[in-house]
Parts: C-alpha cells; sequence; structure tokens
C-alpha cells in the first residue's frame, strides 16, 4: 500500500465523530468574520456599519493577488468593524453582522442538483480560475491559501496531476470523511474541474485506508471517470502534508524550500476545497460555510456541522451538549497542529476543519527529562531532519548552524515531539528557531 | 474560562516514556538473569543484588546529597539497568566490595559527573567493567566453573572459551581449539565441558554465558520496538565476516560460530552497544559503529592482550559517537527527486 517514504507515526485515531451524518447548525445571532483569514494580505472591508447584506454577499475584497474575498454568510445588519480574536489568540480586524432572518442572494443556486462539466462545455480554463477567485476560495484542510494562486503556476512549471487530498491524517477529524461519504458527486465534479482550470488529465483522490467506506463509494462513482484515479493510502500521520501526499501517490519528493509542489508537476488541493469549487463554478456560490467537527472524549455528542463562516464556536459545541465541566484545552483544528484557543467565542473560518475538547488530565504536559539520545525523533521526522539536534541548537541560540541543519524544511507537524520518550517540548524549539532563522534569511534577501 | 491551558501543537503525546524504555530493557534481560542464576547459583543473586542497590543507592545519594536535586532522577529505571547491566559484566564470585566501588565508578564518575542520564559519554556499566578489569585483573579473571557453588570460592577455575582461542593463536596450534565446545553447548550456556567431560573449562562473567537468552531478551526488545536491528545485527555479521576471513586463511583462529555465541559478545551486541545515550542516532551511523565494534573486537581478540575485545571495543565507538552523529545526517526529503 502506498504511502510516504521517510519517517511517520501511526497516532491513535480517536475518530469518534465518524458515523454521525453532517448536521446543519443553527443560524448565529452574530456573525464575525475576521478580515485575515487565509494566508497573504487580510482582506479590505467593502460594507460599512449599519450596511444591510445578504447571503453570498463579499463583503471584503482581496487585498493583491496572494489574498481572498470574504463573503457574508448570513443576512443582516452590519453592526460593527471591530477587533476579534481568532484561532492565532491575537485581536485583529473583523466585520460584524447581526444575523436577520436568512435572505440569499438570487443569483445562488440552491437546488440539490448535480451539474457536471458536460452540462457546462462552454467553460474554460481561466473561467474556472476566475470563478474560484471570485468565490473567495482557499485551501479548506487548515493552510488557507487562496486556491486561484495555486491554480496559476508560475511560468517554467507543467502540472501533470492534480492530487486531492483526502487523507485527513489528523486524529479525531472527520470533516472530510463525511464529506466524501455524502457529498462524493460533487467532489468528483469539483475534480474535474480542478484538473481542466490546470490543463492536466490525470487526477487522483488519495484516501487513507482507515475510512474504508469513503474510498468504497469514491471508486463507485470514480468509476464514471476514466481520469480520476482513487489511491488508497496506509494510515500514517502526516500523510496529508502536501510533500508527504506527493510523495506518497506518485513518488516524487519535492526539493527543500522555496521549491514548490509544482515544481514535480503536482497541485495539491484539499477535498473539502474541492467540493467548494464545485459549488462556486456550478452553483454560483462563494464559499461562505463549511464542514466543521465537534470532537473530544468528554463531548457528549461529538459531530460534524455544516457550519455557516462567522459562527462562534460555542454554538457548535453547545449543539454537541455543551462544554463539559472538566474542559482543559479548546483546539482549533486536530490535536497534532491544531492551535490552542483562547476561548470558545472563536468564530469559524474558512480553515476551520475541527473543534477538539481536551479534558484536564488530556491537556496537561508531562514533565521534560533529560534527552536520551534514543534517535526516535529522528526516525520519525517525515522530512529527514534531526529534531533533537535542531531543538538544542535552537535552544543555545546557534542560528547559523540551524540554518545549515535545514530547519526551514520543518513542516511543524509534531511527529518530533509526540515521540519523544523524554517528552521534550522539540517543537516549541524548533518552531522557535526556525522563525528566527527566516527572519534572518528574509533580512539577508532584503539588503 | 480563565482555567484553559494554552500551549503549542502537538496537544497529544504517543505514551512513550524514558521509565517504559529502560524498564522494558530490564524485562529482555530477564532471561539471561534467570539462566545466570541456574548457572552460578547463590553468587549470581549476590552479585545482581548488591550491583543493582548500590547503583540505585549512588544515583539516589548523588541526587540528594551532591546536587540536591528535588526531583530525584533514580525513578526513571537506568540506574536499575546499570546495576543490573554490570553485575551481568562480572563473574559470580567477585568479591561484593568490588561490586560495590564498581556501581561507584558507574554512577558516580561516569553517568553523574557528566550531567546524569543522557549526558554520558560511555556506557557506566561497560566504563565500570573495564576500571574493574584495569584495577581488580585477578579477581575480575576469575570465573568459576559453572555449577559451582558460591561456598566454593576457591574452587577450580577455568578457561573461557576466548583463552582456548587466545592459546590456539599464541602457540599457533589449531588442534587446541577441539577443546571449544559446541555450537548447541555455547548457545545454551553450557561452556562448562567438566561436567560432562574431563578437564574443567570455565564459564564467564554472569549475563554473557547463555548466548540464547539474550537472542530472547533481543527479540523482545524488537518486537517492543525499544531498539531497532541494527546495531546488534551489524556487529553479528561484521564478526562473522571477518573471523570467518581470518578462519578460512589460517584455522588456527578459532571459526567465527564458535566467535559469536562465546564470550561477551551476543551481550554486548544485543545490551551494551545499543544504548541509546552513548550510540548513534541514525541507522546509518548506527551501521557504521555496528561494524566498527565488530571490527575491533575481532581485532582485540586476535592480536590484543585481552581474550575479550568486546567492552573495549564498544567504548572506543562510544567516543566515536559524537563524531559519528555530526557526519551521519539521514537523508533529508526532498534530496532525491523521484
Amino acid at each position: 500500500m502506498k504511502t510516504f517514504r521517510i519517517g511517520g507515526i501511526h497516532p491513535a485515531e480517536n475518530k469518534l465523530s465518524a458515523t454521525s451524518p453532517i448536521k446543519v447548525a443553527e443560524l448565529p445571532k452574530i456573525a464575525v468574520f475576521p478580515l485575515a483569514q487565509h494566508i497573504g494580505a487580510p482582506a479590505k472591508a467593502i460594507v460599512q456599519k449599519g450596511d444591510k447584506v445578504k447571503v453570498g454577499q463579499m463583503i471584503a475584497e482581496a487585498n493583491g493577488f496572494v489574498s481572498a474575498h470574504i463573503f457574508s454568510s448570513v443576512s443582516g445588519t452590519v453592526l460593527k468593524i471591530d477587533n476579534a480574536i481568532d484561532a492565532s489568540g491575537y485581536g485583529k480586524p473583523a466585520i460584524y453582522i447581526t444575523v436577520e432572518g436568512d435572505e440569499w442572494l438570487e443569483s445562488i443556486d440552491r437546488t440539490p442538483q448535480l451539474i457536471t462539466i458536460k452540462d457546462k462545455p462552454e467553460l474554460t480554463d481561466k473561467d474556472i480560475v476566475e470563478k474560484v477567485k471570485n468565490a473567495g476560495i482557499v485551501g479548506m484542510g487548515g493552510a488557507c491559501f487562496p486556491c486561484h494562486v495555486k491554480l496559476s503556476p508560475p511560468p517554467g512549471t507543467k502540472p501533470e496531476w492534480v492530487i486531492i487530498n483526502a487523507a485527513e491524517c489528523e486524529p479525531y477529524l472527520t470533516a472530510d470523511h463525511r464529506l466524501m461519504l455524502e457529498h462524493a458527486d460533487e467532489i468528483l465534479v469539483g475534480v474535474t474541474l480542478l484538473m481542466k482550470a490546470v490543463n492536466v488529465n490525470k487526477g487522483y483522490v488519495a484516501i487513507e485506508k482507515n475510512k474504508a467506506d469513503a474510498i468504497k463509494i469514491m471508486q463507485e462513482k470514480a468509476s464514471a471517470y476514466d481520469n480520476i484515479e482513487i489511491v488508497t493510502l496506509k494510515t500514517k500521520y502526516p500523510q496529508g502534508g502536501e510533500k508527504q501526499l506527493i510523495d506518497a501517490v506518485v513518488s516524487r519528493q519535492v526539493p527543500a524550500p522555496p521549491a514548490l509542489p509544482v515544481s514535480v508537476g503536482a497541485i495539491i488541493q484539499n477535498v473539502g476545497t474541492a467540493y467548494a469549487v464545485y459549488e462556486a463554478v456550478m452553483k454560483n456560490k462563494p464559499l461562505i460555510e463549511r464542514i466543521v467537527t465537534v470532537t473530544g472524549k468528554s463531548l457528549k455528542s461529538p459531530s460534524n456541522f455544516l457550519t455557516r463562516l462567522g459562527t462562534p464556536m460555542s454554538q457548535l459545541i453547545d449543539a454537541c451538549g455543551g462544554l463539559p465541566e472538566d474542559t482543559g484545552k479548546i483546539i482549533g483544528g486536530g490535536p497534532m497542529m491544531g492551535k490552542a484557543l483562547l476561548s470558545t467565542e472563536i468564530p469559524i473560518c474558512k480553515g476551520s476543519s475541527g473543534v477538539l475538547i481536551m479534558n484536564e488530565k488530556e491537556a496537561s504536559r508531562t514533565e521534560p527529562q533529560n534527552c536520551i539520545r534514543c534517535g526516535k525523533c529522528v526516525d520519525a521526522c517525515p522530512m529527514g531532519l534531526e529534531p533533537y539536534l535542531l531543538s538544542d541548537c535552537s535552544e543555545l541560540k546557534l542560528w547559523e548552524r540551524l540554518e545549515k541543519e535545514d530547519v526551514t524544511s520543518c513542516i511543524e507537524c509534531g511527529s518530533c515531539q509526540y515521540t519523544c520518550p523524554a517528552y521534550r517540548p522539540l517543537l516549541d524549539y524548533i518552531r522557535l528557531g526556525k522563525t528566527t532563522v527566516m527572519g534572518i534569511i528574509r533580512s539577508r534577501n532584503t539588503k | 474560562m480563565n482555567k484553559l491551558k494554552l500551549s503549542l501543537s502537538p496537544h497529544i503525546h504517543g505514551g512513550d516514556s524514558v521509565r517504559k524504555n529502560m524498564f522494558g530493557v530490564c524485562i529482555a534481560l530477564i532471561p539471561a538473569l534467570i539462566c545466570s542464576f541456574i548457572y552460578f547459583g547463590l553468587g549470581a543473586i549476590a552479585v545482581t543484588s548488591v550491583s543493582v542497590a548500590s547503583c540505585v543507592f549512588f544515583e539516589w545519594a548523588i541526587n540528594k546529597y551532591m546536587l540536591k536535586n528535588p526531583k530525584s532522577t533514580v525513578t526513571d529505571g537506568s540506574a536499575i539497568l546499570t546495576g543490573l547491566l554490570l553485575a551481568f559484566n562480572m563473574p559470580s564470585n567477585l568479591p561484593l566490595w568490588i561490586v560495590v566501588i564498581g556501581a561507584l565508578f558507574a554512577i558516580g564518575v561516569v553517568k553523574m559527573t557528566f550531567g546524569g542520564l543522557g549526558c554520558n559519554l560511555f556506557n557506566p556499566a561497560l566504563a565500570a567493567r573495564a576500571f574493574l578489569l584495569i584495577s581488580f585483573p585477578v579477581q575480575m579473571t576469575d570465573w568459576p566453573v559453572i555449577g559451582q557453588d558460591f561456598t566454593t570460592i576457591d574452587g577450580v577455575s577455568g578457561a573461557t572459551p576466548l583463552a582456548i582461542m587466545k592459546t590456539a593463536i599464541k602457540t599457533k596450534n589449531a588442534d587446541i581449539l577441539s577443546d571449544l565446545p559446541d555450537a548447541w553447548n555455547l548457545l545454551i550456556g553450557n561452556t562448562s565441558k567438566s561436567l560432562f567431560n574431563d578437564g574443567p573449562i570455565g564459564g564467564g562473567c554472569l549475563g554473557e554465558v547463555c548466548a540464547l537468552a539474550i537472542l530472547i531478551g533481543l527479540v523482545y526488545m524488537l518486537v517492543k520496538k525499544i531498539i531497532s536491528w541494527h546495531i546488534p545485527v551489524t556487529i553479528l555479521l561484521s564478526v562473522f565476516v571477518f573471523t570467518g576471513a581470518l578462519h578460512l586463511i589460517d584455522p588456527m583462529y578459532a571459526d567465527p560460530v564458535s566467535h559469536i555465541l562465546s564470550g561477551g559478545l551476543m551481550l554486548g551486541a544485543v545490551f551494551m552497544a545499543t544504548d541509546y545515550v552513548t550510540s548513534p542516532m541514525t541507522k546509518k551511523g548506527q551501521i557504521i559503529y555496528g561494524i566498527a565494534i565488530g571490527l575491533l573486537t575481532v581485532v582485540i581478540r586476535t592480536w590484543g592482550a585481552y581474550p575479550e575485545g568486546m567492552s573495549f571495543a564498544i567504548l572506543i565507538m562510544n567516543a566515536f559517537t559524537p563524531l559519528i552523529n555530526n557526519y551521519c545526517k539521514p537523508k533529508r526529503f526532498g534530496e532525491v527527486v523521484k
């Protein structure tokens, strides 16, 4: 069975919500839209306090090429434009909208009818990229890189394949899994659109083996397409990492940064992105909602929700039976790469794949001990780095050595720290070192 | 809501711990321990208990009275492991005060002076063995014959298989090698022909006698993923290849199977060379380390002053480990496009 070649771990999967069908979350009372919810420049607000907006109406526009539009997911009145604490823990400008009713723009096709690429033969590659851009779609796996940028490969590169990332290798998260079970047809049309957008005629949907039911459905539906292949991957973290996924599916390794995946011919998109592209191109629906997994061992009923963007997480947690008494940590995303959150009032953004509630016992870290030099972190690192060394160099502020040891290649997957028998905070130090070295490189390049 | 914990990812841990690994190795040592009790009786039990107790005591005392460490490191199990391994490297009739000195050297000098577990350059048990071997050469090489009782310390002490090999080389007489026990007896640790045949042939250190018991421990550690195969297998292979080559050149050099099954080679390859702290971090480094240990062992066994070269070979390569770590990098992702 296919998988990536270097390192990797297999954490307990804990896919508690895998059998729970997608539920439609209730509308929030006030929806909050941070202007910076993608990689790149924050969007510029184009509404003012008191403006009336409808569902699907643009409220902030992209500020430059690497940026993305933001659309209102609710209808109502703009309450204010003010700072809101987002998943990063910082207060950043956001648009607050008081929800009144649920009035959609008429241009959006809300019927469930499937439209395939055969129904719209006039679509060109440029049309698709333009529509994706105009729908504000970003990578839905969590990285939030504007989708249209990925669909515009730099000159001199030649995409050969579109690889759909449906590995969902993070423990607990089941949003992509449920999406494939319930919207396989739409996803596959989305894949054909992505393939058309970058002019390739081979598409892969890569799914980890632990989602056998999704693999079965996708394979059945994909048999109608002769150029889409469903690839079953061994369950191994961090397979959903872009570079690991390319290695697993087509056995090519993207060179060290700043090389892009397209340099080996691969365009990677998340399965949620493929669905969003379908809705944007075929249904004229901008990115206003997404699937969010709300899960945790002490939560009453872990669930998957189709959630309007801007909904506060607390509302979803309440719908799962409320925040448990013994909550010790709330994580936006999965347990391996997610961010610990300050409160439950943080809005769902384009990249919010999950909310994970941990109890006090799960949330506490064990006291670190001396490194016993067992080398397990070296074996676990999917980038072929030496985490123990990077962590030590970072602790000693040896920035030059860190750069020489390729710290910038670290993808911050956390496999080293997960494995460490001495409970050393390896990734904490490596992150510090990586950020510092990247800063040094940037200032050197601008000189 | 101010009781929420904030920390960076990852938020989960695999549950592996230093203690689990250390006690895992201790469990892997049990078959060899039982064998040593069977073969050497009370003496083995006495040496082992004194060694473990004094290692633990010294680590505790140094933590408490010299380092004034509020969190003692005794509970991580590494002192128990050092005590067991140290005992495995001693003859069963060793005076117990020497055992205590060995434990003090292992824990006090080799381990704690450098900063405790993880910081030591040399394997504590092996360094202590080398120290004792130089300081008390008579007592350390006065092996009792297997089956002898603790009470008969003045009993017959015999030549080990390695001593026979050495004599064969010195006298350039391959016939002497016929005194070697056969492979099966070496494997199960019945190096003493005296029980069945004429002439006493001595045992060896506590833990090194029964190769089979050590192999069982190896399988356990591999299954439990405490160690990987790289170090033990490369050591055994390289010893096999080098001694095999010598044996082919001149039959006065003993055959490779006898070499692998006798002396401390199996114990060293499986339990001493694989010590996390003092062995290389990368697989590539571990293979180089293993081959070098094998080569050095054969060199010392064949041309050195001591009949056994395993412990010195490992100690020499311990010193090279930082250098190996520096030059043997894992293959970075993307180094091979395609």
